[in-house]
């Protein structure tokens, strides 16, 4: 009897996909609540620049739907690209955003973010948190969370209205123009920037 | 007169325009010209601007700075209490109005933001949210000389904010000359504290102007409670194989 429920388990187990877990207002609140302890540990971990940017990809990679965020960011130019050049794109993405937004935690020094709410909004949620930074007007950052890859993971962040992929996408697709068009330079080119 | 004249002018660009924003929501159809305000803006930025606001932030302290933001904040409140009333938002007022004068007052003349302290929170409004709420369009994207990215409703809510505050017929010479030093002041003294935020998008961004214009846009927006295209970006519409 025990042996067949167990089985049964199993089975059921391996039938379902990651996918099916369902999105729900507290496990995605849970996500950016890990998110926001994460973020706040390494601001307050004293580390230097360098450290910061290292543990920000870590938190980037693993909280955030990077496959998604680096498709939209190349928009229409990666219908074009070879598997091989989203791949390498994917790459030299992540470290770029690492760099970008990591040599702005000084600014954090002393901050915090906090979850103020959770709301759904179409096939995905909506988690607001205010940033309290010193010498600022506390402000709005939300996050936009999915299970689009089958799991929860954020793939659009807002600051002030702000959205990370239009940002990114801008800069992307002006990087591929002042490349001439030539997704290679334009990846070599991201490696450089930030 | 001119300015009437302008900002019917630029009304008009605004319902003119009203359908034209394209699927990125931006409606740039004077970017050739705006690109070229963009380079001379850059330019005063870095040869003035730039060196001035680090240099004041970095020889004012910090308390005399804010000081000096609060006394700028203070003296546009008669503005917002009238633009508040001219949207209708009775409680918009009431706050400008009792911020107003409880930090004229107890905080010296606005030097101190004792309002806050008190618990009464800041409120910002202006004429161009004032045209938002009456249903005006946001019009064409402008970057203007010296103020930066801006659009035909905005602009237009420059110019009638001019005369919305009544401090602007109380002065005389040349105390009249206060309110737009404390801007200035007030100003270089948030160039230089976000100099980091400014410098990444006018000199770190593979196109800074395309950069300015996004930002601009989606912030206003986000302030005036506007529809923006990045609230509905749906993620499971996009094939993201390979990446």
């Amino acid at each position: 009897m025990f042996r067949r429920t167990f089985i049964a388990g199993l089975g059921a187990v391996s039938v379902l996909p990651s996918g099916a877990l369902a999105l729900t207002e507290g496990s995605a609140k849970t996500l950016i609540d890990q998110l926001v302890g994460d973020i706040n540990k390494v601001i307050s971990s004293g580390k230097s620049e360098s450290g910061m940017i290292r543990d920000f990809e870590k938190i980037f990679a693993r909280y955030s739907d990077t496959s998604y965020i680096s498709a939209y960011a190349m928009g229409a130019d990666g219908r074009r690209a070879s598997t091989a050049q989203k791949r390498a794109f994917s790459d030299a993405f992540q470290s770029y955003i690492a760099r970008k937004y990591g040599k702005r935690f000084r600014e954090f020094i002393g901050g915090r973010l906090e979850v103020t709410s959770v709301r759904k909004v179409k096939k995905w949620f909506e988690v607001d948190t205010v940033a309290y930074l010193k010498g600022q007007s506390p402000f709005k950052v939300t996050f936009h969370v999915s299970n689009r890859s089958g799991k929860d993971l954020f793939f659009n962040m807002f600051v002030e209205g702000i959205n990370l992929l239009l940002t990114e996408r801008t800069e992307v697709g002006a990087l591929i123009d002042s490349n001439g068009g030539d997704i290679d330079r334009m990846i070599a080119a991201l490696k450089q920037s930030g | 007169m001119f300015a009437a004249v302008l900002c019917t002018a630029l009304l008009s660009a605004c319902s003119a325009q009203n359908g034209a924003p394209s699927a990125d929501g931006i409606n740039d159809p004077y970017e050739a010209q705006n690109r070229r305000v963009h380079a001379f803006n850059r330019g005063l930025d870095r040869a003035i601007v730039r060196p001035a606001g680090k240099g004041y932030t970095a020889i004012v302290p910090d308390d005399i700075e804010d000081s000096v933001g609060n006394f700028s904040t203070n003296l546009g409140q008669p503005s917002v209490t009238v633009n508040s009333l001219l949207q209708g938002d009775m409680r918009g007022s009431g706050i400008s109005l009792a911020r107003f004068v409880i930090n004229s007052t107890l905080g010296i003349g606005g030097l101190f933001d004792v309002a806050t302290d008190f618990g009464i929170e800041d409120h910002d409004t202006d004429f161009g949210e004032t045209l938002y709420v009456w249903g005006v369009g946001e019009g064409s994207y402008i970057e203007l000389p010296l103020l930066g990215p801006s659009t035909a409703r905005h602009t237009a809510g420059r110019i009638v904010d001019l005369f919305t505050n009544p401090l602007s017929y109380n002065l005389d010479d040349p105390e009249s000359y206060i309110p737009p030093a404390a801007t200035v002041a007030s100003r270089l003294g948030d160039r230089g504290r976000y100099s980091d935020t400014v410098d990444a998008i006018l000199y770190e961004s593979a196109d800074s102007y395309a950069q300015a214009r996004l930002i601009y846009l989606q912030n206003r927006r986000f302030q005036l409670g506007a529809q923006d295209a990045g609230s509905s970006i749906d993620p499971f519409e996009l094939n993201t194989e390979g990446f």
